[in-house]
């Protein structure tokens, strides 16, 4: 059945390739040429919700805090199928729960014979771990298919955690450098602002989806970072080159035409990436669905409206294309590159 | 911008067609690339989440080696101080990191001093130019003296263990008949295994869990076990347990007949009268004679064999064993006289290890993985294709192409680095083909704005490159410094994400700066546009 579909939809291309080459297709255009919205204006709105949001997230990250995956908290984690039929998740909690291991977590996972068992890290070291998962293949028998097992010390889980705070800070450190060396300090940070917000938003959302806060999460974190900043990026180059351009020009509506003039790109991008993360969310399965749903947020939500409602107005608040009518050779980011 | 020297053209076209052309081993199966020339061999390596098998994260127990070389240095300074015939009160003691140990008189300090300098050797051995020693030997003051491990004797320590070790755990491993697994140092403690298609390690953990130290000691037979268990232990003996159940307790001499380096080989195999599992074993030549000695002196005594401090048999020794070779009986099952033997084969552990990580991935799981990500992949390219194509129509034919070679290069790359294929690495690619387009994307939208601004056909394809070329840089360096990071810090899976988005951005600005220029500048050059279908 998929492979029809498939098949349709390439030979669907193939139509389209030729009608295209031959320049028989209408030309779609999803922005209009020449828009003028007024986006530094809407920073008076932008700019409070943002915060608001910002505080909600930081507030539920300490009430609600995140659902920490096993690769930082420790523990055990085994992803069982039912031989036969649909697996009786009751039952199996029963026997779980009498093995007193603490509690246990039983959740269905993809289909309705998939479940996932989760156990919480066992006093007493490496071993105590390991003897928990002999435990539950004992208790669970014959009935159930193990297709993943993972036990986590909490030596090593406390290291993982340790390192990807660690990545994810180093990451942001990495890239406000390189953006202080390609452009002015107020553009790093501003970038890193804005970098922040999407950080803090996108632990909010896990915060509230209560997504497994694991390695995979941070990796999705450094995506969502990667890829708003990648937005930001182009935004500030056309800033850049707005600026050396237009001397005279008042900040608000240079930052306006900068983003007027990205603004057809940046929505055209934004449905490549909504369409290629659409595709993963639907039909990657649900070993990398929290990865995909996190990204999906991140990038789709949040990173775009970053890029426009955040890092650009707020280059107004650090100064930029201030005194470049008294003093354009010094304000103007006149840096070797020409973009 | 559109103009192309036909060297430039052509160096384009062949660098490309030579990262593609990479990727054409993985479109084979494994056994017909084998027979190819080893050039040829490079492929994508699927990682553990999509073929299926175990990660083990093993750890070095560190205060065991320490322990066990205190314990040594106690030795060596008992008999040392002895041979010296120097007097010492409260015999030595380990404590805080090192040995200690009180001079009787005041005059035999320095005599003492002397001595025990001597059992310092140089760290690295005759080739050590470092001028460190593996061992402290400092007057604490009192009439005592301190020997002490110093850090980098220590880490030396450590270093020969795991490496030891990871010798050991091969050959365990490799008795497993398992195809291709992974052996590796990870930091200063801790050994990787990665065994690909194991489903169940459980076998495995039993085999690497074992220090496998086999002794041959002999029963102490002057007091029974129970008056031991209360107390009345002769001071070279210690108690023992029975390997396997029910816990019997055994009175065992501490000293050793022979160990279980001077075996050479170990086989599971069924004794001839009874019929049940046995382990048979054979000696070396100095392993022989001190058995056929011991056995020569002790007739009509019983024996232990003792693994790993627990007693698997205690058999009395009927007639002096002079051939080198014999055999261990001890309730044991196939299984388990298998895995004894393999143990005694690999040889024993120079310290525990610990499983500290473990992850397994059954293949079914892996494979269901490995399905759902292709489809994924197809839908999202497929999307994204027909979108660019209603786009930007005749671009977009351009953009496409651009994608499909870039797509295929991620792959070249990937099996030229014969980097592992992870789940999330084929979401990385999935991300790739979505903002690969971008590049494109910022090309063209970069022309669009151009002809608006009233410059020629020609003249606005020239500018737009012009101006997006630096930008497409700017942009794809920050992702591009997220997926090292990443790639760094992470392991496993994640570690395939990250190889897949760095990869994927190198390919994009390539292919951005490269084909679809290229491709442009041709059709520019044959077309002559007066306008651009854009």
């Amino acid at each position: 059945m998929t492979h029809t579909v498939l098949i349709g939809l390439g030979v669907l291309i193939a139509i389209l390739t030729v009608v295209a080459a031959l320049g028989l297709l209408p030309s779609l255009r999803i922005v209009p040429d020449n828009t003028h919205f007024d986006f530094t204006r809407f920073r008076r709105i932008s700019f409070p919700i943002s915060a608001a949001l910002s505080i909600v997230a930081i507030t539920l990250f300490f009430t609600h805090g995140l659902n920490l995956g096993i690769d930082f908290k420790g523990g055990t984690l085994l992803e069982v199928k039912a031989r036969s039929g649909t697996a009786d998740i009751a039952a199996m909690r029963t026997k779980l729960d009498a093995l007193g291991l603490g509690e246990v977590q039983l959740q269905q996972f993809g289909g309705p014979e998939n479940v996932l068992i989760r156990v919480a890290e066992q006093p007493g070291g490496d071993a105590a771990q390991q003897a928990a998962l002999q435990k539950l293949r004992g208790a669970l028998g014959d009935s159930v298919d193990i297709q993943r097992t993972e036990v986590l010390g909490p030596r090593v889980a406390g290291e993982l955690l340790a390192y990807g705070m660690l990545g994810l800070m180093l990451a942001i450190v990495a890239i406000l450098i390189y953006l202080w060396f390609r452009f002015e300090w107020q553009f790093a940070l501003g970038a890193m602002i804005a970098n922040v917000h999407d950080i803090v938003l996108t632990i909010g959302f896990m915060s509230i989806s209560q997504v497994d806060f694991d390695l995979t999460s941070i990796a999705a974190l450094l995506t969502i970072l990667g890829y708003s900043l990648n937005d930001t990026v182009v935004i500030y180059d056309r800033i850049r080159e707005m600026l050396r351009r237009y001397k005279k020009m008042p900040m608000p509506q240079l930052l306006n035409e900068s983003i007027n003039s990205t603004l057809s790109r940046s929505i055209i991008t934004h449905v490549t990436v909504t369409l290629a993360l659409l595709a993963l969310l639907l039909f990657g399965g649900h070993a990398i669905h929290s990865f995909t749903a996190v990204m999906m947020f991140g990038v789709v939500l949040v990173g775009t409206y970053t890029s426009i409602f955040i890092a650009a107005p707020i280059l107004i608040y650090l100064g930029v294309g201030e005194h470049r009518e008294d003093a354009p050779e010094t304000a103007t980011p006149a840096k070797k590159n020409k973009a | 911008m559109l103009y192309f020297t036909r060297w430039r053209a052509l160096g384009i076209i062949l660098t490309a067609l030579i990262v593609c052309l990479c990727a054409v081993p993985n479109f084979f199966p494994e056994a017909t690339v084998k027979t190819w020339p080893a050039w040829a061999q490079r492929r994508l390596v699927l990682g553990l989440d999509l073929q299926g098998g175990s990660y083990l994260l093993l750890e070095v127990d560190s205060n065991y080696v320490k322990k066990e070389r205190l314990d040594q240095i106690r030795d060596d300074v008992r008999r040392t101080l002895r041979d010296a015939k120097i007097g010492f009160t409260g015999g030595v003691t380990v404590r805080n990191d090192a040995a200690e140990v009180r001079i009787t008189k005041e005059t035999d300090v320095q005599p003492a001093l002397a001595k025990l300098r001597e059992l310092s050797q140089p760290l690295g051995g005759l080739m050590g130019s470092s001028g460190q020693r593996d061992l402290e030997v400092s007057d604490a003051g009192g009439g005592v003296i301190r020997l002490g491990i110093p850090q980098a004797a220590m880490l030396d320590r450590m270093r020969k263990t795991i490496e030891q070790s990871i010798q050991i755990v091969e050959r365990r491993v490799n008795e497993l008949g398992t195809v291709e697994p992974v052996i590796q140092r990870q930091g200063n403690d801790r050994i990787l295994v990665q065994v690909p298609g194991l489903q169940d390690p459980t076998r495995l953990k039993e085999l690497l869990g074992k220090t496998a130290k086999m002794e041959f000691r002999m029963v102490d037979t002057s007091v029974p076990p129970d008056q031991a268990q209360q107390g009345r232990l002769p001071p070279e003996s210690e108690l023992l347990m029975s390997a396997s159940p029910p816990p019997t307790p055994y009175v065992v001499k501490k000293q050793v007949l022979v160990a279980g380096g001077d075996l050479t080989d170990a086989q599971a195999s069924f004794d001839q009268r009874t019929g049940e599992p046995v382990v048979s074993f054979k000696f070396n030549t100095s392993g022989a004679r001190k058995f056929a000695q011991a056995t020569q002196e002790n007739v009509g005594l019983p024996f232990a064999i003792v693994l790993d401090n627990k007693v698997i048999s205690a058999p009395v020794i009927r007639e002096p064993i002079t051939g080198g070779q014999g055999q261990i009986s001890g309730n044991f099952t196939v299984q388990s006289a298998n895995d004894l033997a393999i143990l005694l084969r690999a040889g024993a552990l120079p310290a525990p290890l610990t499983v500290v990580e473990e992850r397994t991935v059954g293949p079914g799981l892996g494979q269901d993985s490995i399905e759902k990500g292709e489809l994924a992949a197809y839908v999202g390219s497929i999307l994204v294709i027909i979108f660019m194509l209603l786009t930007y129509r005749l671009f977009g034919v351009f953009a496409n192409i651009a994608v499909a070679i870039n797509v295929a290069m991620i792959f070249g790359l990937l099996s030229l680095l014969n980097a592992t294929l992870t789940l999330p690495g084929i979401a990385g690619i999935v991300l790739t083909v979505g903002i690969a387009v971008d590049s494109n994307v910022l090309i063209y939208e970069r022309i669009r704005e151009e002809l608006r601004g009233g410059r020629n056909a020609i003249s606005a394809i020239d500018a737009g490159f012009k101006r997006a070329l630096a930008t497409i840089l700017d942009s794809n360096i920050t992702t591009f410094i997220a997926a090292a990071v990443l790639f760094y810090i992470g392991t496993g899976p994640v570690r395939g994400f990250a190889v897949t988005l760095g990869i994927g951005i190198i390919t994009t600005v390539f292919t951005a700066f490269t084909l679809t220029r290229l491709i442009v500048a041709w059709w520019v050059r044959w077309k002559r546009p007066q306008s651009v279908p854009i």
